[in-house]
């Protein structure tokens, strides 16, 4: 008896710790239920203007998934290693229609559209495919909670501004399926499998 | 004279190990101040990014500007500087309270790391070039 209990036990313990390679992601965020329909957080509407002086919305993106984070040209801390890891990202799915990348300036004074062209240029990334915007400044701090991310103004630390650099994965629904820490090469190797996943699970497998 | 021989060689061997453990105590100091200042924009693995940030990894910068370097670490850079052929135009802020130790050891890891095969700079040549840099003010 006392075996069998042992044996549950390790099995639960296995099951909630092992990692579910296949299936569906979890959409991430706190649901509601109203009427018996259960609500998932969605992001809201946006209209930014990225780096070709073009407005991207949320139809920018209507039938992809993308991948979202927070920046700023002048960054003299993480954003390098968040835009090394996302260059990996752009070149796995470079050719691939369905995913785009969606990167905003947290710095909207001088993160303007010819410094963040400059700054594409220099990527050596298309605008079509890696979207980096500005816009109203309350509108990206506001949606960055949308995204589960951080960006705060702070001047104590350096650079001026204080934000997560995760990168984060958005369906065709516009629910947030995953996230990873972009400074960390494995965490986004973990990621892109999930990228892979959610491929499989809204496109179906090629 | 047959006792002392290997007291000769033993207090060699011991000199040789202090020696080596001393260059990599150094090297790891040179790998963690490396990560904490520069790795950032650098990489890991020194490649840099794009045409944003140059490499340190295979970069001829280290062998043509090295007597300049010592200073570079601690006042940054600024304006076009072309490495390996390719020009790159950021700024490159400095580390102010670094020591000529510390710039040594990390001066002495970039020119070792990454398969980077340049000369190692002593002491003295980065205490003279960091004095100069800072009258330089």
């Amino acid at each position: 008896m006392k075996n069998i209990l042992f044996l549950a036990l390790a099995l639960s313990v296995w099951a909630a710790c092992a990692p579910s390679p296949s299936g569906p992601l979890p959409i991430l965020g706190e649901r509601d239920v109203v009427n018996g329909d259960t609500i998932y957080p969605t992001i809201p509407d946006f209209a930014f203007v990225d780096q070709d002086s073009q407005v991207v919305t949320n139809a920018t993106f209507a039938g992809k998934i993308y991948v979202v984070d927070f920046f700023f040209v002048h960054c003299p801390t993480i954003c390098p290693k968040v835009k090394a890891n996302g260059l990996r990202v752009y070149q796995k799915y470079k050719n691939d229609a369905r995913v785009g990348m969606l990167s905003h300036s947290i710095d909207t004074k001088n993160d303007t559209v010819a410094a963040l062209k400059r700054h594409a240029q220099k990527l050596g990334i298309e605008a079509t495919k890696w979207h980096l915007v500005t816009g109203d400044n309350d509108a990206i701090y506001g949606i960055a909670d949308n995204y589960f991310s951080v960006a705060t103004v702070n001047p104590d630390v350096p650079g001026g501004f204080d934000h997560s650099g995760r990168l984060i994965l958005v369906d065709q629904n516009r629910h947030v399926r995953s996230f990873c820490d972009g400074t960390d090469a494995k965490e986004v190797d973990r990621f892109m499998l999930d990228i892979d996943r959610l491929l499989a699970e809204q496109y179906g497998k090629h | 004279m047959r006792t002392l021989l290997p007291v000769l060689l033993l207090s060699v061997f011991c000199a040789l190990v202090a020696w080596q453990c001393e260059v990599q105590q150094s090297f790891a100091e040179g790998e963690r101040l490396y990560k904490a200042n520069c790795a950032n924009c650098h990489m890991d693995d020194g490649v840099g990014l794009g045409g944003l940030i140059p490499p340190l990894a295979g970069s001829d910068y280290l062998t043509t500007h090295r007597d300049a370097l010592p200073c570079m670490l601690r006042k940054g850079l600024e304006g076009p500087i072309v490495v390996n052929g390719k020009t790159y135009n950021e700024k490159m802020p400095g580390i102010p309270t670094l020591t000529p130790i510390q710039a040594t050891n990390l001066l002495n890891y970039l020119n070792q790391a990454w398969g980077n095969q340049n000369g190692l700079y002593r002491l003295d040549e980065v205490t003279n070039a960091m004095e100069k840099c800072a009258s330089f003010n």
